[in-house]
């Protein structure tokens, strides 16, 4: 039988806006997936090494602050050292859309911003995890 | 109100009247829902009359505008007396970036100002601590120090407008800065106007923007009661907010339940210490927020107003000021879209609407941009003239509440009151308000009506419109605010300027001093105070705390 996904949602930086990661957490488990929610106030390197410690395969980064290219990026380039490229990297938010090409370009597989169904981010990490 | 053979007429009639014309009427076109429920699951019918409303007393129930309890409004003659105040909460980038806008908003008729702070510094974090990498000024102003302060409020005129400052963690330590700042430019403290939120247990249970544990930071909030109400007088030390407890999805009845419960439970505490509950209670203050069902909002805070007053009442309070529920709105930023961004314009419209008949001393409205960036000025400008479109060209202050007598709004505000009750039942038999917060069941609540609202939109059982209906391919550009990307070099150069031209012994001295009082008992306003005029940084001050207070932890659960 074929492993459940497993999914690390995360907030990274100093945003306290937690309604939207919790959302898809929860959508994400009731889709049948694990799910481990980090909670707030994570530093892209606790995000990475949580990613490892509970071996997902997907990570999924919540940010409302704006911080967005510094910290997404951070995470990517750390994943990407720690020899996770098969971990599929995703983000959500306020992101701006001229910042979301910058963010694929950098390993940032998915951007799922305001007013997106739940369903399609569900389907996505269906569609696009390597496992 | 009605004779009660007056009710028994109207319930026969009614009861023709469902079964002769409403009911036919809907066996051959049936409604568009089957169950019409508002955003706190009410269900909602198609008509209510005088048989809906308790037949008690008028001035028992509702009396009159500033007259216990206090259901149609606060002062006695509301808004024909004083518009409510127009205060667009601003900030970004640095002091000096911010301060310019405030000069734009001031210029365009905004009446009170009001301070969005960066993350950084609601952390109580310097700009070039490593943990603000990447975040200066992108939510808010940048506020390291005095300096910063000075720079915010340049050639503003705080002797004659009041001055609001969304901030939690690190409150006391920034409203030193203001204090501090006035002081230097002449402005006695006794005579300067403001608000500072100062409302941490709703940051464990929504805004999260926390910094020590639940005791420690309640005795800095009861310091500030303490402080003010001798020093600053006209400062309302706490704006006990439901705005953020909506925006994180919570109800409007939970919003209504969970805002009044913090705040007798902020009444407790300094009744605790020994303060006299007419002391500090007229300096008490409320935000809420505006969302979109118009007669839900409404009723929410005439309720609010009813029910505070009474608890005061029951927990002593003597003076007409001390029960005055008096309260700043904010129109929701949670219902506005990045789709079609031009019509939140109408949302917003809707919102501020029901705020001012709903009797608010304060209003922001919301920019068009909400979902995309902070407001950029010509954005802002559109909302303010929002407000003023309603306050000089609709009528609607005319009259003081309304809509007060509509068999519909004051039975919802009476369902709503009825709810509320049954919210402040539950946190009793769970402790009280932090056992509860420390139980999780504020944000579980908050969570699990979050979740419900997006599987309604999801499942096409709630619209919104432009978003799952009501679509465009249309590619709709909007100005978007851009910010100064040499700003926190500039800032970073600035504050290692400051450290380099302080007296070091003094700040020594006044941090240490600082520390042994927050190891005991006394307030630490005088304290704090030494440490920022000597300009001592917000991140050495939180520092010091966070080294004698420790730094909360949440529990993550979703």
């Amino acid at each position: 039988m074929k492993r459940k996904i497993r999914v690390l949602i995360a907030k990274p930086g100093l945003d306290g806006h937690d309604r939207g990661a919790k959302i898809v957490a929860r959508a994400l488990r009731d889709a049948g997936m694990e799910v481990i929610y980090t909670g707030l106030h994570q530093t892209p390197a606790m995000i990475v090494e949580a990613a490892i410690q509970e071996d997902v395969d997907v990570v999924g980064l919540s940010l409302l602050s704006g911080a967005h290219m510094t910290l997404f990026v951070d995470v990517a380039v750390m994943l990407k050292e720690k020899g996770l490229d098969d971990v599929l990297l995703l983000g959500g938010g306020i992101i701006p859309k001229e910042d979301i090409p910058k963010l694929k370009k950098k390993g940032i597989a998915g951007v799922f911003g305001p007013g997106t169904p739940v369903e399609e981010i569900v389907d996505f990490v269906k569609k696009n995890v390597l496992q | 109100m009605y004779k009660n053979d007056a009710l028994e007429q109207i319930k026969k009639n009614k009861e023709i009247w469902e079964k002769e014309n409403y009911t036919s009427l809907v066996r051959k076109h049936p409604e568009r829902k089957k169950q019409f429920t508002n955003l706190s699951a009410i269900n909602i019918n198609p008509i209510y009359t005088p048989l809906d409303i308790k037949n008690d007393n008028y001035t028992e129930k509702s009396g009159f505008p500033g007259s216990f309890p206090f259901l149609r409004g606060v002062h006695a003659t509301m808004h024909r007396g004083r518009l409510w105040t127009m205060r667009q909460f601003a900030g970004f980038g640095s002091a000096e970036e911010t301060n310019k806008r405030y000069k734009y908003l001031l210029e365009h008729g905004e009446t009170g100002l009001s301070v969005a702070f960066d993350y950084p510094t609601l952390y109580g974090y310097d700009t070039d601590h490593p943990l603000s990498r990447g975040e200066f000024g992108k939510c808010g102003v940048a506020i390291s120090s005095l300096k910063d302060m000075e720079i915010l409020f340049q050639d503003i005129p705080i002797d004659k407008v009041t001055t609001s400052m969304t901030i939690n963690g690190p409150a006391a330590i920034v409203w030193a800065f203001y204090i501090a700042n006035a002081e230097n430019r002449g402005i006695s403290k006794d005579l300067i106007g403001g608000t500072i939120q100062n409302d941490i247990l709703k940051e464990y249970i929504a805004q999260k923007s926390y910094i020590f544990p639940p005791e420690p930071s309640m005795r800095l909030i009861i310091d500030t009661f303490e402080y003010g109400s001798t020093q600053v007088p006209r400062w309302n030390t706490i704006s006990i907010s439901g705005y953020h407890i909506r925006e994180a999805g919570s109800t409007a009845i939970q919003e209504l339940a969970f805002t009044l419960g913090d705040g007798l439970e902020y009444v407790r505490w300094a009744m605790k210490r020994g303060l006299d509950i007419d002391q500090f209670a007229p300096r008490l203050s409320f935000f809420f927020n505006a969302h979109n069902d118009f007669f839900e909002e409404i009723a929410k805070y005439r309720a609010a107003r009813r029910i505070w007053s009474r608890e005061m009442k029951n927990l002593g309070a003597k003076k007409e000021r001390s029960l005055l529920m008096r309260f700043h709105t904010q129109t929701a930023g949670c219902s506005l879209t990045a789709q079609q961004p031009e019509i939140n314009i109408v949302r917003v419209t809707m919102q501020a609407l029901a705020a001012v008949l709903g009797g608010t001393q304060s209003l922001h409205t919301n920019s068009m941009d909400e979902a995309l960036a902070l407001p950029s000025e010509k954005a802002v400008r559109i909302a303010l003239r929002t407000q003023q479109i309603i306050a000089e060209e609709t009528g609607v202050t005319h009259t003081i509440d309304p809509l007060g007598g509509s068999y519909y709004v004051e039975w919802l505000t009476d369902k709503m009151e009825e709810e509320t009750y049954r919210y402040f039942e539950r946190v009793e038999q769970l402790g009280g308000v932090i056992p509860a917060i420390e139980k999780g069941f504020f944000q579980r609540e908050i969570a699990e009506a979050a979740y419900k609202y997006q599987k309604e939109i999801d499942n096409d059982e709630r619209t919104i419109v432009g978003v799952n209906n009501f679509k465009t391919d249309e590619q709709i550009d909007i100005p978007i605010l851009k910010m100064d990307e040499k700003g926190e070099d500039r800032q970073n150069k600035r504050l290692t300027n400051l450290r380099k031209n302080r007296n070091q012994q003094n700040i020594d001295r006044s941090l240490q001093q600082l520390r042994k009082a927050a190891n005991g008992t006394e307030n630490l306003m005088p304290y704090i105070l030494n440490c920022v005029h000597d300009y001592a940084t917000l991140g050495e001050i939180c520092q010091v705390f966070r080294d004698e207070f420790g730094e909360y932890r949440e529990p993550s659960l979703y």
